[in-house]
């Protein structure tokens, strides 16, 4: 059997460490910079970083249309943060471009800035208890339709959800060891 | 448990600004167009570097109302520099709620021998460095993001590349030593034995370094990536420059793709003229700000 690959979107943001926790598990991760590198991965991840700027240079290379098609053909795509961010169908304040293909509304710095963030334990449906969560100047989610399944709240804010081969998380596991998302995403990725 | 102002923290959010650019700006509307170009953060300043040198005298913590106007006007992080051991204008930063707090050599030390205590601050901190002791130092009294200093406000990029050829040259000489090597190495450097021994363990820095002092083009900006950088921070090469909109996309795009020769070349083209440089040798010994900081 080939090895699974997994590509993480680099324009910006914690790219290595997606990387570093795909290839943990055997899989293999995939920097993809640009659009016709979407058809070598079986799965895409979208980092956390600063949503604006990568979402600015998503439209400048072409990538807003590239991913719609990517998950049009059924390859799951993970978002954190940021990425849980450009997921959205819609954002509760600003303006900025976003792939619009989760129905979630997701509201951006909602936990405040710098000083709010913080890290927490999570219980995570389907992937385990105790998860480490780290928040950083994070979005929570709002206004899910319902053919989302929220997977996890932090207190009764909701934190990660999932819709058919849709994943988003709020808080980003790449910064922890812990790689029962990853792995999860990975299973997502081998039954699509 | 709920925890806030831990290191994973600190580090992290500079984790999530890697291949990015920070901006130095003095108004709202400066903060827009940095923010507008596809800066991951700004730095929130009274004046860009080379108004600082041409100014002269003491330059100090900017003004709250100038930093708080500028964190009105932007969703994306804000930055804000605290004179070198100046540990009172760095806890007014923190109550101001900016995002990261610069110890910089910009601004006029108030401290010549000890820097800040930034084990003492729930904000993070970013410090300068000219090699890999001076970094280590900073990261042991709780630097959680790293910049080479280069020359601020020159926009030569000259002593940004020798900073950041330093800091590589020091962790590939770490990475060859034994183990038993390292306890003389730690005493080289000035730094504790187990920062010494984990750079020499993982072969890159603990914390996430960018590049500063210089960056006028996007070529520099490449040029400091492709040395390594895993960021880099524009200072007056922005707004000192003709047309600075145009100039900061075309950095920001640079700073992603800095592999690829034929998109920087695009990017390149047209840009107006860049800020006027200042050659290094130009400048009185007393008046370098990289000498300051120990």
């Amino acid at each position: 059997m080939s090895t699974t690959k997994i590509g993480v979107l680099a324009l910006q943001g914690a790219v290595r460490e997606h990387i570093q926790h795909i290839d943990a598990l055997e899989a293999s991760g995939i920097a993809i910079k640009w659009p016709n590198e979407l058809k070598e991965v079986a799965g895409l991840i979208i980092p956390g970083g600063e949503s604006t700027t990568i979402g600015k240079l998503m439209v400048e290379y072409g990538f807003i249309e590239a991913i719609r098609d990517f998950h049009a053909t059924g390859k799951p795509i993970y978002g954190t943060c940021a990425g849980m961010i450009l997921l959205a169908k819609k954002i509760t304040e600003g303006d900025q471009p976003l792939l619009s293909l989760m129905d979630i509304e997701a509201r951006r710095n909602a936990f405040g800035r710098q000083r709010e963030s913080f890290e927490a334990e999570l219980d995570i449906k389907d992937v385990g208890h105790r998860f480490k969560a780290v928040f950083i100047r994070a979005p929570w989610i709002e206004n899910v339709s319902k053919n989302v399944k929220i997977m996890a709240e932090f207190g009764n804010i909701k934190v990660m959800a999932r819709q058919g081969n849709l994943l988003a998380s709020a808080f980003h596991p790449e910064l922890t060891g812990d790689l029962r998302i990853h792995k999860y995403f990975l299973g997502m990725v081998k039954e699509a | 448990m709920v925890e806030t102002g831990t290191l994973r923290v600190k580090t992290g959010l500079a984790e999530m600004l890697k291949g990015g650019v920070i901006m130095d700006v003095t108004t709202p509307d400066q903060a827009k167009i940095a923010e507008e170009a596809g800066a991951v953060a700004v730095m929130a300043l009274e004046r860009v570097p080379a108004d600082i040198r041409a100014a002269g005298g003491i330059a100090r913590m900017a003004d709250p109302t100038v930093i708080e106007r500028i964190m009105s006007a932007v969703t994306i992080p804000v930055m804000a520099k605290a004179r070198i051991g100046h540990f009172v204008e760095a806890q007014i930063l923190e109550a101001l709620g900016v995002d990261y707090i610069d110890e910089s050599e910009v601004l006029t030390p108030a401290d010549e021998e000890h820097h800040i205590n930034k084990w003492d601050f729930k904000v993070p901190f970013v410090c300068g460095c000219r090699d890999l002791g001076e970094a280590l130092r900073r990261i042991s009294e709780g630097a959680a993001m790293i910049r080479t200093k280069g020359e601020p406000g020159t926009g030569n990029i000259v002593e940004a590349v020798r900073h950041m050829r330093a800091v590589n040259q020091g962790i590939a000489w770490l990475k060859g030593l034994s183990n038993e090597e390292l306890f003389a190495a730690a005493k080289d450097l000035q730094a504790p034995y187990e920062l010494v021994k984990w750079v020499h363990d993982n072969g890159r820095l603990p914390v996430v370094n960018f590049s500063a002092g210089g960056v006028a083009t996007p070529a520099d900006a490449a040029l400091m990536m492709q040395l390594g950088a895993d960021g880099i921070f524009v200072g007056s090469g922005i707004f000192k420059s003709s047309d600075p909109a145009k100039r900061a996309r075309a950095i920001v795009l640079a700073t992603t793709h800095y592999n690829d020769p034929e998109l920087l070349a695009k990017v390149s083209k047209d840009l107006g003229e860049p800020m006027p440089g200042i050659e290094i040798s130009q400048i009185p010994e007393a008046e370098l700000m990289q000498e300051r900081g120990w």
